[in-house]
């Protein structure tokens, strides 16, 4: 029997907000343990939380984005449950009247789009963090975190296999970057993603028992899980066993998925909404503010690509897939305005590069400048495309710019046709045979010729230049 | 000497500290040597302050010699050891924060050290305010000054005894479901439950966050209109917390009554109201309509459903609001072998029996499969409630009627009976769940000598009718001239 997998993601990404969620403390990343702590997000007695403003702008920023119709009115509420790293005994989170619902991401794996339903946006604060000793049985809390906004994006389970899984995270991702609204870190956890799986045979449209995925750090983890999870439930369901309802982790030293807790481990988190905190209410004029501030996404930025710029879709697609990647692009045009040129160049190489370093395009030491330059070499003529690439290799590790490259290793291209063609004539009268097989029809001896010129010149010579040379000569 | 001036009320010293006819360190020393001579029997303070109070009051002293003193310079105070005190150890009465200091004020703590108040000490409560008697209390009951072997009622018993006892000039409590008011009753003192939002409740330690309310405890109806234009107004901190602009409480007091209809819930004047509480506020309805007012019976027919709706919506949120004391960060720890141990070492020393009642009872409410029936049922007969004051109060200016049913009752009388001890709280409880402002003022004393008190129940927002009308009340009686027998 055949199966297909149903998969849901639950994606939770930090805000980057300047303050906490509930109070004034400083969300830095990195600042020693406890020193971002006031006795708000310590849940001292009798402190109260008060909701930042900027951290429901950047919530409804997302919720505009996805097409989400945002509620009116949203309600805080409590989600009980005992931790060390929870200092309130509960974290405030929304629960029946999230902020946003119903809104959808479209995805493309391999040529076909999908849309992908989004069912609620919501917001909450996050925990604080463990620290286990190495030396004791001693466990310390860093609250530093606690209190960070997130917002919480559920899916619905509309994802059938593991690539449209990444696909849809690699969305949302570019949008937060899009938006600014979070930094998109998956392996620091500033964005975390847990999976619902379920399998069912192909044609049925009832859901099977789900299992829930959590501690997927990284595209390759959440992709490898879900491969690694169809595995194991399609072979239970072959042995007619039971798929148990659980909650598994993922441990990416091993590959396989472990389970954590079953359903009756499952918590009761006796949510109720929080008296602390009166309804989030956003007036119409609020969301059209937002919406008016909402800067170019990826799929405008496609459309705009593909009209202003003429690139094919495939290409403008490819582009604005990452905000950094699209920017980079239009960094280099303002340098050299020669957009598929451009297009083609960072398609090929610039990518080929950051796959084989498996690196994002901030980490590239080829300034969007020295690129065009080197682009507008090449169309200058001074360098050949050949060449070029030589050259870029060398920023690309170097970080160096393309004149320093071109001058050092005397890369200069022999453009003066009255010096080549002396050396043509050299060559000609040196290869007598196949002069005359040229003569004779064989017009490919053509490439040996100029394959001897750029020998002699050590590949400087301008190659256009050095086919018509031998081309004239030829014919005289 | 010394003892008039604790007798006085806050409204006569205040005019005698303006007027520089007594110093606010005078009137410190005064108060600490009483409380040092008569607190032993009462039991009203957990922690007398006598350091911080002399600096404060050398301060008050300081500012009002300057002739920068405002109506509330100088003047001693009782905190319900609830409310979070910068440097003073605040313990809710349990073991839990035995040893608890915050490290800041609670906003009404902070207004009134701006005022130049002078804060004695910390007063006496039910454990975390969960109680009708202070008998929770971790560190023993407090007793009340009219007899001994009675309680003060609760949970703000200590501050009830204290400005009966005239061991502080007036007192700050809280009020969830009565606790306020009833032991204001019990003690024969004013009590005022402001309109809930009214006042901030940042640095309140939460009971029931959607039902507590600060408000103050005092000798007469003024004193207690001073101390909330001290206290009330918007606090960004408290998002609860009403933007209405405060009115001139004071100012209200002198209006005539004359004219005002005041509402008689046939519901609270019923079966199970001791006839001495009956015999007491009817004559006191008489008296408001000697005053002028109309009276006029109405219902509020939901009235029986107040007191289970409020101990599933209560002890709902104090399930959650108490979740917090475990061990991690401060207060009690009990160290067990590995941390559920501690957790439940924690929560079973640092707790004492009716805070773990009430905190099972609301984790039950909220627990999946019963949250339908509990928590969300009582929220719906919460808005049933809202709707019959809405109706009582399209007719009425305000209600009145007992504070509870019977006078105080003695000491260890009802704690091994909860549900007598919450069915107590039949006529306070409603109030707190419609978030409106009441007050209780003395109406009279039992053949035993105990003090009966009237309630006068507002609109919400309706704070400054609900003091126009007990200050009218208490202008024509004498009942809040009595002084126990210490």
């Amino acid at each position: 029997m055949d199966y297909e997998a149903v998969i849901g993601l639950e994606v939770h990404a930090q805000l980057l907000t300047e303050s906490k969620i509930f109070c004034g403390c400083a969300t830095r990343f990195g600042a020693p343990p406890n020193t971002q702590v006031c006795p708000v997000c310590l849940g001292m007695p009798g402190t109260l939380p008060v909701l930042n403003r900027r951290a429901v702008e950047f919530a409804l920023k997302m919720a505009l984005a996805t097409h989400c119709r945002v509620a009116p009115e949203s309600v805080f509420a409590r989600k009980n449950y005992f931790y060390p790293d929870l200092p309130k005994g509960y974290q405030i989170s929304q629960y029946e009247r999230p902020l946003a619902e119903h809104g959808y991401l479209d995805i493309q794996v391999n040529g076909t789009s999908r849309r992908i339903g989004i069912t609620r946006i919501h917001l909450e604060e996050d925990a604080g963090k463990l620290i286990h000793s190495d030396t004791r049985p001693v466990s310390f809390v860093d609250f530093n975190r606690t209190g960070v906004p997130l917002i919480e994006i559920v899916s619905e389970p509309e994802l059938r296999t593991p690539e449209e899984a990444v696909a849809y995270l690699q969305g949302l991702r570019n949008i937060l970057l899009y938006l600014g609204i979070c930094d998109g870190n998956l392996e620091e956890g500033s964005l975390r993603c847990d999976a619902n799986i379920s399998l069912r045979p192909v044609g049925e449209t009832a859901f099977g028992t789900k299992v829930e995925i959590k501690n997927m750090n990284s595209f390759r983890f959440l992709r490898q899980a879900l491969e690694y999870e169809i595995r194991r439930q399609r072979a239970l369901l072959l042995e007619g066993r039971e798929i148990l309802q659980e909650t598994r982790l993922w441990d990416a030293a091993k590959g396989q998925t472990f389970s954590m807790r079953g359903k009756e481990e499952a918590h009761d988190y006796r949510y109720f909404p929080d008296p602390d905190l009166v309804p989030l209410k956003v007036s119409d004029a609020w969301l059209e503010d937002i919406r008016r501030s909402l800067p170019e996404l990826p799929a405008a930025r496609t459309r705009r690509f593909m009209e202003e710029y003429g690139l094919p879709e495939y290409d403008a697609g490819v582009l604005t897939a990452d905000k950094a990647l699209a920017d980079y692009f239009e960094a280099v045009l303002a340098t050299f305005p020669r957009p598929k040129q451009v297009s083609n160049w960072i398609m090929a190489e610039v990518l080929r590069e950051l796959k084989k370093e498996e690196a994002g395009i901030a980490s590239l030491k080829v300034a969007p400048r020295d690129l065009g330059r080197l682009l507008a070499l090449v169309e200058e003529g001074a360098i050949s495309g050949k060449m070029a690439k030589m050259v870029f290799e060398d920023m690309v590790t170097s970080g160096r710019d393309p004149e320093t490259i071109i001058r050092e290793r005397g890369l200069t291209q022999i453009s003066d046709a009255g010096a080549l063609e002396a050396q043509a004539r050299e060559i000609l009268a040196a290869h007598p045979k196949e002069v005359a097989d040229y003569r004779a029809g064989k017009t490919k001896v053509l490439g040996f010729f100029v394959g001897q010129l750029m020998k002699r010149t050590k590949g400087q010579a301008n190659p256009q230049l050095a086919n018509e040379i031998f081309r004239k000569l030829l014919a005289d | 000497m010394s003892d008039e001036l604790c007798r006085l009320s806050l409204t006569d010293l205040s005019r005698r500290l303006q007027a520089g006819e007594v110093s606010p360190m005078e009137v410190t020393e005064a108060f600490l040597s009483r409380i040092e001579r008569l607190d032993g029997s009462l039991r009203a303070y957990l922690t007398v302050d006598a350091r911080g109070a002399r600096e404060q009051a050398r301060a008050a002293q300081a500012r009002l010699a300057r002739g920068e003193g405002g109506p509330l310079t100088g003047i001693p105070l009782a905190l319900k050891d609830i409310l979070a005190t910068r440097g003073l150890r605040t313990t809710c009465a349990s073991q839990m924060l035995a040893a608890f200091v915050p490290p800041y004020d609670a906003t009404v703590v902070a207004r009134l050290r701006e005022a130049g108040a002078v804060f004695l000490g910390k007063v006496n409560l039910d454990e975390f305010a969960m109680g009708s008697s202070t008998e929770t209390s971790a560190f023993g009951p407090t007793h009340n000054p009219w007899q001994r072997d009675c309680t003060p009622g609760g949970s703000s018993g200590g501050s009830a005894a204290a400005v009966a006892a005239d061991l502080c000039t007036a007192s700050l409590g809280s009020d969830t479901g009565g606790s306020i008011r009833q032991p204001a009753s019990h003690c024969g003192v004013v009590g005022l439950k402001p309109t809930y939002g009214r006042v901030s409740r940042f640095g309140l330690i939460a009971y029931a966050s959607s039902l507590d309310q600060i408000g103050p405890l005092t000798k007469e109806v003024r004193d207690a209109a001073l101390l909330l234009s001290a206290i009330a107004g918007h606090d960004p901190k408290d998002s609860t917390s009403l933007r209405a602009p405060v009115p001139d409480y004071p100012a209200a007091l002198g209006r005539e009554i004359a004219g005002l209809t005041v509402g008689v819930p046939r519901e609270y004047l019923g079966e199970g109201v001791d006839p001495e509480v009956q015999e007491a506020v009817r004559r006191a309805l008489a008296t408001l309509e000697g005053l002028g007012a109309r009276l006029a019976e109405v219902s509020l027919p939901h009235t029986e459903y107040a007191v289970a709706a409020y101990y599933l919506i209560a002890t709902a949120e104090a399930s959650s609001n108490l979740a917090r004391y475990d061990g991690v960060k401060y207060g009690l720890r009990v160290a067990g072998k590995n941390l559920l141990e501690t957790y439940l070492r924690t929560r079973t020393q640092g707790f004492g029996p009716e805070v773990r009642r009430r905190i099972m009872l609301g984790t039950y409410a909220l627990s999946a499969g019963y949250y339908e029936a509990y928590y969300r049922k009582a929220s719906q007969v919460r808005a049933l409630i809202r709707r019959d004051f809405d109706a009582a109060f399209a007719t009425c200016d305000v209600l009145a009627g007992p504070v509870a049913p019977t006078p105080a009752f003695r000491l260890g009388e009802k704690l091994a009976d909860p549900l007598t001890m919450y069915l107590s709280d039949i006529f306070t409880i409603p109030v707190n769940l419609a978030g409106l402002p009441a007050i209780s003022v003395p109406c009279g004393f039992s053949r035993a000598g105990l003090p009966i008190g009237l309630q006068i129940l507002g609109p919400p927002l309706g704070d400054e009718v609900v003091l126009q009308t007990a200050y009218a009340f208490e202008q024509a009686t004498d009942f809040h001239r009595h002084k126990p027998p210490l």
